[in-house]
């Protein structure tokens, strides 16, 4: 079991005593506290700087620059009234927030938030687990968060939050399949799951980033899958507030509501922190030689990493409008997922041998040329003569079909 | 005895994975709401993820969650929640008869033949497997290594035939989808310009309203 362990954590090499316990406990309530600090000023932080954007002031009124009225927000929501629909599945309508939430907080503990110290004569890593199956965990935690939302609208009773939920189910499963293969890519030219060993092999320099490494591709795949497995805009169809009232969680209030928000936005920096220990080295950058000082800077740059990602979210919401759900289904199957293939293999191949690699290069781009063809041939059929639906143009809007019909209803 | 022989860590580690799994597999068949059944399964999935990463076999969890709970369980309850299987079934019509007969004998030769099976023959246990021909498996990050290597190589066959297996599902089942949705569409000329998934959920919905 020990030797299990040291391979895992080098906390572990010297056995489990007290004070092993201890610095481990410590590590937990400090994530803890840091993604809740943290999810406190990136809910200002996106309202602050969303409204600069929209040439609006923002919260001011709770202290300095409003920078308390995440707090005023949250003392509100707990003071409102608990509601469960009359139609709801009780139980299930109870449990959906925390199937949401929890993910969201296991997800940070395998994020290296910054280089190895030493604590009493032992090496801590600067992340709460490092699991042997590293990244597999963010995974599978993703997979978890799809029953939160799945099963919060369909308790809810109502008919809006069941759109949303069925929605936003078949949204985060299918950008899972390219978010998946865009992993296998990090995960190939690491050599292992490991968080850890992930940004280790990206810490000689900016030319072994991921990113750089990769070519620039897995990481535009992973920002775009990963926008969208959050549900934020671009990507926002499950809360579609013109079409969808709220979403999934429209019919919750008070505290449970809370907790979906947190969730959402503790999500948001924990995909921000992933992306960068998958592509941008994690705690990675020039350390200057300080004495005492020189663990401050690897968390310091994976902080401005992380928050140079999180404003790029906030900027997405402010300058994008929102995909059509069709448009955000055809982007995920049709685009994303044979990409994600393709660049995989390529990548494979470059690892094996580069004559692989171009071999395995030229394959994708037939594959590629066979699969433009068929998707047009796929849409001539559903669109041509023999089509059920009436032909309203490449893309049409709802209004242009409903039209449609009528026409069609008329003659 | 347990307890000196494995160290209480291991036992109550295994107490809880037991736990976990027996109450939720009696749960997929003791609740008579199905979301709730499905619910229980993936506790079961769960606990036996605890099991496997006690057994330090941490990839095999990780697929387990990522696959049977991230995906299986949210395509049944799929099933589940939008084609309206959540009413309640009478039970006293036997669909099929002698059914209900047949499938007590079943139960009765599966566990019958277990328990032939535990008392005659040796368990192997410790971590030994296939991939290092009776060699210990190596901890930590390296299994990971070795069962992929073991897949890619030794077991590429059987690996690449099951691909074809599931290739040949995935495209049997969308024929069929397709073909049914097409009937579908000539038979009924919609009227009114309602698209089919809203009448699917409000349909559901009233199912579940109940």
């Amino acid at each position: 079991m020990n030797a299990l362990l040291a391979t895992v954590d080098p906390l572990y090499q010297h056995g489990v005593t007290w004070a092993v316990v201890l610095i481990v406990v410590i590590r937990v309530v400090a994530a803890f506290a840091v993604l809740m600090g943290s999810v406190i000023i990136m809910i200002w932080f996106e309202r602050k700087a969303i409204s600069d954007m929209q040439s609006r002031i923002g919260p001011q009124r709770w202290g300095p620059f409003g920078l308390l009225q995440t707090l005023a927000d949250g003392a509100k929501l707990f003071f409102k009234e608990d509601l469960i629909p009359a139609g709801a599945n009780r139980l299930v309508f109870k449990l959906a927030p925390y199937l949401v939430l929890v993910p969201a907080l296991i997800t940070f503990a395998i994020v290296p938030v910054g280089g190895t110290l030493h604590i009493a004569g032992h090496p801590v890593l600067l992340q709460v687990a490092n699991p042997p199956v590293g990244i597999l965990l963010m995974l599978a935690m993703s997979g978890i968060s799809v029953y939160g939302v799945m099963l919060a609208g369909w308790a809810s009773g109502s008919k809006y939050p069941l759109m949303s939920s069925v929605r936003a189910s078949a949204q985060m499963i299918s950008y899972e399949a390219a978010l998946g293969m865009t992993i296998v890519t990090v995960i190939l030219v690491t050599g292992s799951l490991s968080t850890h060993d992930i940004v280790t092999s990206q810490g000689q320099g900016i030319w072994h980033w991921n990113l750089i490494r990769l070519g620039i591709v897995p990481f535009v795949i992973f920002i775009i899958a990963i926008t969208a497995e959050l549900n934020r805009p671009p990507f926002d169809v499950v809360e579609a507030d013109s079409e969808l009232v709220g979403g999934f969680h429209t019919e919750y209030s008070s505290l449970r509501f809370a907790l979906f928000y947190l969730a959402e936005f503790m999500n948001t920096i924990t995909m921000s922190a992933m992306m960068v220990t998958l592509f941008l080295g994690g705690p990675a950058g020039w350390v200057p030689n300080v004495a005492h000082l020189r663990w401050l800077f690897p968390i310091a740059w994976f902080v401005v990493k992380t928050v140079g990602f999180a404003f790029a979210y906030v900027w997405f919401r402010a300058a994008l409008p929102r995909f059509r759900y069709d448009q955000v289904m055809d982007l995920g199957w049709k685009r994303l997922i044979p990409l994600s293939l393709g660049w995989m293999i390529m990548v494979a191949g470059f690892l094996v041998a580069p004559a692989w690699g171009f071999a395995m290069a030229a394959a994708v781009l037939v594959a590629w040329i066979l699969l433009t063809r068929a998707f047009e041939l796929g849409t001539a059929r559903e669109r041509g003569a023999d089509s059920p639906l009436p032909v309203v143009g490449e893309r049409p809007l709802p209004g242009e079909v409903l039209r449609a019909w009528t026409d069609r209803e008329a003659q | 005895m347990i307890a000196i022989a494995y160290g209480w860590p291991d036992v109550l580690v295994f107490a809880t994975a037991a736990i976990l799994i027996v109450v939720g597999a009696l749960g997929v068949i003791a609740t008579r709401h199905p979301v709730h059944a499905a619910l229980s399964l993936i506790m079961t999935l769960f606990g036996v993820a605890v099991a496997f990463v006690a057994q330090s076999a941490d990839f095999l969890a990780a697929v387990e969650i990522i696959v049977y709970a991230g995906a299986i369980v949210v395509l049944f309850l799929f099933v589940i929640m939008f084609l309206g299987v959540d009413r309640d079934e009478g039970t006293r019509v036997e669909p099929l008869v002698g059914q209900r007969a047949l499938a007590a004998l079943g139960v009765v030769i599966t566990v019958a033949g277990l328990i032939t099976l535990m008392a005659r023959s040796h368990w192997v246990t410790g971590a030994t497997s296939v991939s290092t021909a009776g060699a210990p498996l190596a901890s930590g990050s390296g299994n990971v290594r070795q069962l992929g290597t073991a897949v890619f190589t030794t077991y590429l066959f059987a690996f690449e035939a099951t691909a074809a297996l599931l290739i040949i599902a995935v495209v049997g089942a969308v024929v069929l989808a397709r073909r049914e949705q097409r009937r579908d569409a000539e038979e009924d000329t919609p009227d009114t310009p309602d698209t089919p998934d809203t009448s699917a959920a409000s349909s559901d919905l009233e199912g579940s309203e109940r």
